[in-house]
């Protein structure tokens, strides 16, 4: 039978020639993730009566969402989790200010085609960029992980996206996933996996390529999976080198070892076609996700705040972006322009290639990578009825902090917009 | 969780959210497990809390369990009595909730199409099927951890008795 990526994903993890849709088996994961709820989660596995971890090298842990700590409790749940490492040896630890768990383990190629990763964070399915799968779980079941190694998963069925044509100038990935959630809706791919397809994919960047599945996140989607390519073995075989010390021609197999591609003919529960010529800039509107309009409809909707960052969009191409639309301007003295890096690489990068300069200059503020305010920790909070434009992929009523706020969600081009005239603005008409 | 289960019963539509499974406004009031039983599904059939009897299933149609991820909405329906739920899909995070706490949760659609409130069904575990009407209805098996995890009350009972054997063996 032929078979989706999903099911040939989930049969090798579980050690099975082939599975069915619906059939529940159990799984080994190659990595499993988790970030500040290190802490909770171990308290739950100290009630398995186990003292070590069988193989702490498949635990990979990011101290992100609240870093650095806002708080003495925020603190002192880093403190714990700093214990909890030491303790077990593992290895796969990243500190403070290294960045968002899901663009670091990225960068640090710790997961590869092909591969299983579960995590205690809702936008697990992010690894499908590579050809990963990629799915959230909770937090008692990534104890029962730690200490069993295995976990049950329903083979979930699968929607098929198809991408055709090229994204105009300032329309971004970002866009497509706002146009595909806002068009069939956030439940669009309930319990489902999404696997993307098509020749439009190829014109997508590696930075765009992480934003679809991403997004999925808000599709309902378990997983998603891009189908990977010479772009993406040649983002991580040099990274899997220099992480491992194995030589680039090792690096080069290793990560096409396990690469596992859809069968020609295999059943899908949905298909949708997207033309990316077609794709206009999107927002998604307070206070779902799928509530999106274009933006020639948006008027007059002045910002407190403008964001770029979090894992959905805070890389290397979006501070390019950014830096590109504000280059030698000032931004509107009534908005902060709050800028987090996803990951130390992407800060250092942008640094030197002169984007941080000219967004500094602009008037941006630079917080230190990690999540920054996008689930309202820390590092811009919202106030009553102040109104953000961000690039995130939550725009929940309360997420950023006072219930009472407004969250816009668009791509970093419209946010950078927005940033310079104070209100959500189309990209194509500060640049026209 | 035995092979086989026989049950009256309630019979609900599509799209039915944690909400209404179990009210938000409970979420940090209230921790007993048996009291929960007093709120399930009380936005939605303000009887069913009162009039379920242990053993009763509950069948419900597309998308049950969407929206929050709270474990209660899975504990309360457990707690009630009930001994399945049999739906055309389930909300993923519902789903699993269900199944680590010990809540048998079948999807069947042609099974649910069947069938009717007030009438009494069979589920056969072993051979996987639903009997509706003398008709039987098949479901896609579960695995083994599934079982066990059903037949020890939930992951975390689950995940001690697993160790606790391994240890037992070395
Ligand atoms: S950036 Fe936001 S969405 Fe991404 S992992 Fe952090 S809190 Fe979650």
């Amino acid at each position: 039978m032929p078979a989706t990526f999903a099911q040939k994903a989930i049969a090798r993890a579980a050690g099975l020639e082939a599975v069915e849709v619906g059939q529940v088996v159990d799984v080994r994961p190659d990595r499993v993730l988790s970030h500040d709820n290190t802490a909770p989660i171990s308290q739950t596995y100290a009630k398995f009566g186990q003292d070590f971890i069988p193989n702490p090298d498949r635990l990979v842990i990011t101290l992100d969402h609240a870093a650095p700590p806002p708080t003495p409790a925020h603190a002192k749940n880093h403190t714990d989790i700093r214990k909890f490492v030491a303790h077990h040896g593992i290895e796969h630890f990243f500190e403070v200010g290294r960045g968002i768990c899901h663009q670091v383990h990225s960068e640090e190629a710790l997961i590869l085609p092909g591969q299983m990763i579960l995590g205690s964070d809702s936008h697990t399915p992010h690894f499908g960029w590579l050809g990963a799968f990629g799915a959230g779980i909770g937090r008692s079941e990534v104890a029962a992980l730690w200490a069993t190694e295995e976990l049950w998963l329903r083979v979930p069925e699968t929607v098929q996206i198809t991408l055709t044509g090229h994204l105009s100038p300032y329309v971004t990935a970002k866009d497509v996933s706002l146009h595909l959630i806002g068009s069939v809706g956030a439940d669009g791919a309930l319990y489902q996996a999404v696997e993307f397809t098509g020749a439009g994919l190829r014109s997508l960047s590696i930075d765009s390529r992480m934003v679809l599945p991403n997004m999925m996140a808000e599709f309902g989607a378990k997983s998603a999976f891009l189908p990977p390519d010479e772009l993406v073995f040649n983002y991580l075989a040099p990274r899997l080198a220099r992480r491992t010390g194995m030589s680039i021609t090792a690096a080069q197999a290793a990560v096409r070892e396990n690469v596992l591609q859809p069968d020609a003919g295999a059943t899908y529960s949905a298909h949708y076609e997207i033309n990316l010529s077609a794709i206009e800039p999107l927002i998604a509107v307070p206070h779902q996700v799928d509530n999106v309009k274009p933006i020639s409809e948006i008027n007059n909707v002045k910002v407190d705040q403008a964001v770029i960052g979090t894992c959905t969009n805070g890389r290397l191409e979006d501070l390019a972006a950014a830096a590109n639309i504000v280059r030698g301007k000032r931004i509107n003295p009534s908005t902060r322009f709050i800028i987090v890096p996803a990951s130390s690489e992407v800060m250092q990068d942008a640094t030197n290639l002169g984007y941080v300069a000219d967004l500094i200059n602009a008037g941006a503020i630079f917080g230190p990578p990690g999540c920054g305010p996008c689930m309202g920790n820390h590092l811009g909070v919202l106030g009553p009825e102040e109104v953000c434009i961000s690039s995130a992929n939550r725009n929940f009523r309360g997420r950023m902090g006072e219930p009472s706020a407004f969250v816009y969600l668009g791509s970093p081009e419209v946010v950078a917009a927005s940033a310079l005239t104070g209100q959500i603005t189309d990209p194509r008409e500060v640049m026209a | 969780m035995s092979d086989n289960i026989q049950g009256k019963v309630w019979k609900y539509g599509d799209d039915i959210n944690t909400d209404v499974i179990f009210p938000g406004k409970y979420t940090y009031t209230v921790h007993n497990y048996a009291e929960m039983a007093q709120y399930a599904l009380e936005d939605l059939d303000p009887t069913f809390a009162k009039q379920v009897q242990t053993g009763d299933i509950l069948v419900v149609g597309k998308n049950f369990g969407n929206g929050s991820s709270r474990e209660q909405a899975a504990i309360c329906l457990r707690e009630a009595g009930v001994s399945a739920v049999i739906g055309k899909s389930f909300a993923r995070i519902w789903y699993r909730n269900a199944i680590n706490n010990g809540l048998l949760a079948i999807v069947c659609p042609a099974a649910v199409e069947a069938i009717e409130t007030g009438q009494s069904i069979a589920i056969d575990m072993q051979q996987h099927q639903i009997i509706v009407n003398n008709t039987a209805h098949a479901f896609a098996p579960f695995s083994q951890t599934a079982v066990d995890l059903l037949n020890a009350g939930g992951l975390l009972p689950y995940t001690i008795q697993k160790l606790q054997a391994k240890t037992d063996s070395n």
